[in-house]
């Protein structure tokens, strides 16, 4: 560089000089203003029918909870004809609750071990087979999915929860006192599994593939086998983005109505664990097994502030997703 | 692929390893060939890296220098379609004989790679503790292995103070002398490094000399390098590599770095240490 040059330019007082601000409508051309413009109001939009469907609900629901109270929270009953009606939802949050676990527990495992085996074991072609087959898992519209499992599923699965009891029947888990395998949480769970094993492996497949070959390369150096890469270099890396994958799954489980419609006993009761006992809850299936069968407007307005429940409740999960992926993506920088 | 089968039976003849040179030699490469697939990337290597000394790897891009060195600790081996054949004696064994274990050949033959790959999410310390956690090694007096590998990376004094901040906030050239330090804690016999220094300034490229400088007193350290005055500066030994197209790779000449650069006898070597290709 000419030394010279810089010095016969003249150092820019930043006091005196009045700064200048670039904003982007003020630099754009008018194309990429109106483009501007179209792309915010579109954002905000979300943000709009998120508000909307929040204030319906919601307006629906404080009339339940003036006639109800908070026992509508609390307990668990469904006496529509009585007088006053009393209704509560506590067995159907609860049991969205635990459907949600079983199915996590099911399919989180078998989503992180297909993703770990499409990603460091299986060759090129038969990965990217896998891949594609796993991806049209997820095309598979839920009520299809909630007949194949009221048809084919439920006489299999009421041959394993036999053996489980028979088994592990000593573990409180897996007792069944009535003898009825069928309608129970755990095989509801597992549909809700098949569901989210598309959403969680695909995420998890994307996040592990990401690992940097710099590290499984320093890994491999220090002498490393597969499984502590897998511990302590591809899963601790990928932490953030499989959880938020694991969230997404979740948040399909919580608030899905018609596959846990065909197989799920709703009983207005509390099945606080026995898993692979008949008859549990879901909001969501509570909501469409009612709607036909409805009794006059008081009920419909019970199942919208049900449904608000459900929606705060999903609320919360997603938050709670981003609060964890936020935080173990913070650590690992 | 298993790479038995490409394994050569022609073991050379019993004179060429003098009991004299086995005491020295730590390394040595028998007629090491080298496929990926059907492809042959690299033809009868034979070569020998005495105790303490630092060998440079000279040579133009893709004529096998990185694959040769990956043979030397069986990382080559986990490259999909891979294959060798001839054999790599450590310590007059041969590495790929089927009772060895790889992680033990890994661990005894250390490598630094081309790019510094810390662990991100590691902190300092951990860095350099890592190899001892992943092999599942157990060492008690981890202060000291941390002070005593960084110092001998030429880090310590810069580090002293943040041993607990995260690997990846220092700059290049740190994190490649952490990668080293790293790599020393699991007090390997042999050292390989890959370009270390091609991703780094000049300051830090002298640093990292100087640290190869240091170590050779006490390890066996194989660099591969494109920087010849490098070679110069910190190799005994050179050993120059070439590939004419569609052919796969060979080494043309070794020995001495003063030979090979003052005095080479293959015309090629001349041209290529005088910068007139590559």
């Amino acid at each position: 560089m000419d030394a010279g040059l810089r010095h016969t330019r003249p150092m820019p007082d930043l006091d005196v000089q009045e700064r200048r601000n670039f904003s982007a409508s003020a630099t754009a051309n008018r194309g990429d203003r109106v483009f501007n413009r179209v792309i915010t109001v579109a954002a905000f939009s979300a943000l709009a029918v998120l508000a909307g469907i929040a204030i319906f609900l919601g307006a629906q629901t404080i009339p339940v909870l003036q006639t109800q109270g908070l026992s509508f929270l609390t307990t668990t009953a469904w006496d529509i004809n009585t007088d006053p009606p009393t209704a509560g939802i506590w067995g159907m949050l609860y049991g969205s609750v635990v459907l949600a676990i079983i199915s996590l527990v099911i399919a989180v495992p078998a989503s992180l071990m297909m993703s770990i085996f499409m990603v460091f074991l299986a060759p090129k072609r038969l990965a990217s087979i896998l891949t594609n087959l796993i991806d049209l898992m997820a095309a598979i519209p839920s009520v299809i999915l909630g007949l194949w499992a009221f048809y084919v599923l439920n006489p299999t699965a009421e041959v394993w929860q036999e053996l489980l009891n028979q088994y592990l029947g000593w573990i409180p888990l897996f007792q069944n006192t009535s003898g009825n395998f069928l309608g129970t949480p755990f095989i509801a769970g597992f549909v809700l599994a098949i569901m989210m094993i598309p959403i969680v492996t695909s995420v998890t497949r994307e996040v592990l593939s990401r690992t940097p070959p710099d590290l499984i390369n320093a890994s491999e150096a220090l002498g490393c086998s597969m499984w502590t890469m897998l511990r302590f270099v591809a899963l601790p890396y990928g932490r953030g983005g499989i959880v938020g994958g694991i969230m997404l799954g979740l948040g399909r489980a919580l608030g899905e109505t018609i596959a846990v419609f065909f197989v799920l006993k709703i009983i207005f009761d509390t099945n606080w664990y026995n898993i692979i006992e008949s008859g549990g809850g879901s909001v969501a299936t509570l909501i469409v097994s009612r709607f036909g069968e409805i009794s006059g407007p008081y009920e419909l307005q019970l199942l919208l502030a049900a449904g608000f429940f459900l929606f705060i409740m999903t609320l919360i999960v997603n938050v709670l997703a981003n609060l964890i992926v936020n935080r173990t993506g913070r650590l690992q920088k | 692929m298993s790479t038995a089968e490409f394994e050569s039976v022609d073991v050379m003849e019993p004179e060429m390893a003098t009991p004299a040179s086995a005491s020295s030699t730590e390394l040595e490469a028998r007629n090491v060939s080298v496929w990926f697939g059907q492809r042959k990337v690299l033809e009868g290597v034979n070569m020998t890296f005495p105790k303490n000394s630092v060998t440079a790897l000279i040579g133009p891009s893709g004529c096998g220098k990185s694959t040769f060195i990956r043979t030397l600790n069986r990382l080559h081996e986990l490259l999909p379609g891979a294959a060798l054949a001839g054999e790599i004696l450590y310590e007059g064994k041969d590495i790929y004989s089927r009772d060895v274990d790889p992680v033990h050949i890994r661990l005894a033959i250390g490598m630094v790679f081309q790019k510094p790959n810390p662990f991100p999410s590691m902190t300092i310390r951990g860095n350099v503790l890592s190899g001892l956690k992943l092999s599942g090694m157990k060492r008690s007096n981890h202060d000291d292995i941390v002070e005593q590998t960084l110092t001998a990376a030429g880090l310590w004094n810069e580090v002293k103070d943040r041993l607990d901040r995260a690997g990846g906030e220092l700059s290049g050239g740190q994190q490649q002398r952490l990668v080293i330090a790293r790599a020393l804690a699991v007090q390997p016999h042999v050292l390989l490094m890959d370009e270390p220094c091609s991703a780094l300034d000049p300051a830090s490229t002298l640093k990292i000399e100087e640290t190869v400088r240091q170590l050779s007193k006490e390890v066996t350290i194989i660099i591969v390098t494109h920087n010849m005055q490098q070679a110069v500066r910190v190799a005994d030994n050179t050993a120059f590599f070439l590939a004419s197209e569609n052919e796969p790779g060979r080494v043309i000449e070794q020995g001495p770095t003063t030979e090979i650069f003052g005095n080479p006898k293959d015309e090629r070597t001349l041209d290529y240490v005088n910068g007139r290709f590559g």
